[in-house]
């Protein structure tokens, strides 16, 4: 064998196991934050996480006013974006798929999908919170709802663009005008790519805390009240891991593992729906 | 708009058989009855496309807003300055500019190369019923949540770096001449060099997918034309894929560079609030989204509210050029293959 294809295949060798290695970085640091989260979750997990309120220092509790919270701006959240990403979705995939400014909202729309979230959520507070004079759940769920807008604009309008153009024909040729095509024939074939989509924001905006720091704010106690500060996951678990009493980083931990496996769960279910459509 | 604008989009989106190229008379509805939710369907539609761009232009233009005061006040001093003195009332943001920087760039030195070399390996190398499995987990990376990773690095992470890794690159690299300053300091943990590590094992997801799906849209005629001149993987990698994919891959690293310029809970958990420049990385340091995240609600001046809010100006600035620029080298990809959105 002479040197250069020596050296050649050396290379080779080489550039193989770094890039096996690389995966095997990855997947280590996947492994190393999942387990701490569970680790130190599981430690922490007790019925009392789901019965009582967040405590004062000090004293034990649970997240019970903050897992409320965040259900309730999520569930506004989703109330908010989804049909407003639908709609844009459907200009892009249907009356305004070739023009100019279809081109320019996914542009607009991709750049807003990877914007920094503590940015949107400045905005709601320079939008909402200084109008109205404090913080609040709802100003929370606009935040979130921000968030999650440009990711059901964009898996819905690739949903919808992944409809057969026969369907399309044949509705217009049974003379359906372009809102019940639309409603009765392209939705039911986009179905599970929208539902996917807006499940995949949901994923997305229930980890999100930097959005909630000037919007939602947080409130130790139990409070159903939206036109006020309002309890939330992300943030209780923010100000309790930085704190340095033991019984709120258990809280902390908790609550992080809770947060980890519903993001977890909700990924890992929206890529099997994904990949049974497709199969 | 016509009936004719809105079946003109099935037509050129497939080719459609000759027998149907007029279905337009077919198509026009009765008039009196439908046009009133016809209208609304088309003003709703087109009206949640402009409140996309609606958004962004409000975004840019609050966050102007609400900086004005800052950039009045201390002009080009905002971005020069390292004095952040709040009791004062004196607000130059150049240490959490320079933090935002270098954290980002440690990020990139990381991730480049383990992205790619992920997406060769799932590419190349892996066994083929075990590429989406490892695809999945790697892009989990993604979904785990920026505060977990913050609560990582914090308790686990940190610690790890300061009994670790710091007291060797303290040893080994400190000494040197010309970059020595930059890895000399206490092994505390908490500073630049950890940030920047977390940031870029966050962003690897994001650059290491789309590589992975550029890397895998090489024409197979390119890539067996390398085979049969008897080239290795790493010589068609080195010399066919990565050279056709150039634009797409740097445009990916773009991408990767806006995730970790914006991100937030992660940065501000393990980089420690510090005002101080400082040119070790070992060193607590600063960055604009952490810096928010910190101070905003304490925010009690108008003038320290509104500087805060012109270094979100910034950071959106700087993240929309970025983001831009990755849209449109993967889109110059997206055209040299044939394809369209």
């Amino acid at each position: 064998m002479n040197w250069t294809l020596f050296r050649r295949r050396l290379a080779d060798r080489i550039a193989l196991v770094c890039a096996a290695l690389a995966t095997a970085f990855g997947l280590f640091f996947l492994a190393w934050i999942l387990w701490t989260t569970f680790a130190n979750g599981a430690a922490a997990i007790s019925p009392r996480l789901f019965t009582e309120m967040t405590p004062p220092p000090g004293a034990d509790g649970g997240l019970l006013n903050a897992f409320y919270g965040s259900a309730v701006m999520i569930v506004l959240a989703i109330a908010i974006g989804t049909p407003i990403g639908l709609a844009a979705g459907t200009y892009l995939a249907e009356q305004g798929r070739h023009t100019r400014l279809a081109s320019a909202v996914r542009f607009v729309n991709d750049i807003l999908l990877s914007a920094p979230s503590i940015v949107l959520g400045l905005f709601i507070y320079e939008l909402v919170v200084v109008p109205s004079g404090h913080f609040s759940g709802y100003a929370g769920s606009l935040a979130l709802a921000l968030i999650l807008v440009p990711v059901v604009v964009r898996t819905s309008d690739e949903a919808l663009r992944l409809v057969p153009d026969r369907m399309r024909e044949a509705a217009f040729a049974l003379g359906l005008p372009r809102w019940k095509v639309s409603l009765q024939v392209l939705y039911k074939a986009a179905r599970s790519g929208v539902i996917t989509g807006v499940l995949l924001g949901v994923a997305r905006i229930s980890g999100e805390t930097a959005p909630l720091l000037f919007t939602a704010l947080n409130n130790q106690f139990w409070s159903a009240d939206m036109n006020a500060p309002l309890a939330n996951v992300p943030v209780v678990i923010f100000q309790y891991a930085m704190s340095p009493y033991d019984q709120w980083h258990a809280l902390a931990w908790a609550g992080a593992l809770i947060l980890t496996v519903f993001v977890l769960v909700l990924s890992l279910l929206v890529r099997l729906v994904a990949r049974g459509r497709h199969s | 708009m016509s009936e004719m604008t809105s079946l003109a989009a099935p037509h050129d989106a497939a080719p459609v058989p000759t027998q149907e190229a007029g279905p337009a008379p077919a198509a026009s509805p009765p008039a009196s009855r439908a046009a009133l939710p016809e209208r609304l369907y088309g003003l709703a539609t087109a009206g949640a496309a402009w409140l996309v761009l609606l958004i962004l232009i409000a975004v840019t233009l609050s966050m102007a807003l609400g900086g004005k005061l800052a950039f009045q006040t201390f002009g080009l001093g905002f971005v020069t300055s390292a004095n952040w003195d709040v009791v004062n009332g004196q607000f130059g943001a150049f240490v959490p500019i320079y933090g935002t920087l270098v954290t980002s760039a440690i990020a990139l030195v990381i991730a480049v190369p383990v992205s790619i070399g992920i997406a060769l390996f799932l590419t190349d190398i892996a066994p083929v019923w075990s590429r989406q499995p490892i695809a999945v987990a790697i892009e989990l990376l993604a979904a785990v949540p920026s505060i977990i990773y913050g609560m990582w690095g914090l308790f686990l992470f940190a610690p790890f770096m300061a009994s670790h890794v710091e007291p060797w690159v303290n040893d080994t690299l400190g000494s040197l001449p010309l970059v020595g300053p930059l890895f000399a300091g206490p092994p505390i943990g908490i500073g630049m060099l950890t940030a920047g590590i977390v940031l870029g094992i966050m962003i690897v997801p994001f650059i290491a997918s789309v590589a992975r799906d550029v890397l895998n849209a090489v024409p197979a005629a390119l890539r067996e034309s390398a085979v049969a001149l008897g080239a290795t993987r790493w010589e068609i990698l080195r010399h066919v894929s990565l050279p056709y994919t150039r634009s797409a891959i740097v445009g990916a690293i773009f991408l990767g560079l806006g995730r970790a310029l914006g991100e937030t809970m992660a940065v501000t958990f393990v980089l420690g609030n510090a005002h101080d420049l400082s040119a070790s990385l070992l060193m607590p340091s600063n960055s604009i989204a952490a810096a928010i995240a910190n101070e905003f609600t304490e925010a009690d001046t108008e003038l320290y509210r509104s500087s805060l809010i012109a270094l979100a100006f910034l950071l959106f600035i700087v993240t929309f050029i970025v983001l831009s620029l990755a849209k449109l080298m993967l889109a110059r990809m997206d055209r040299s293959l044939g394809r369209t959105h």
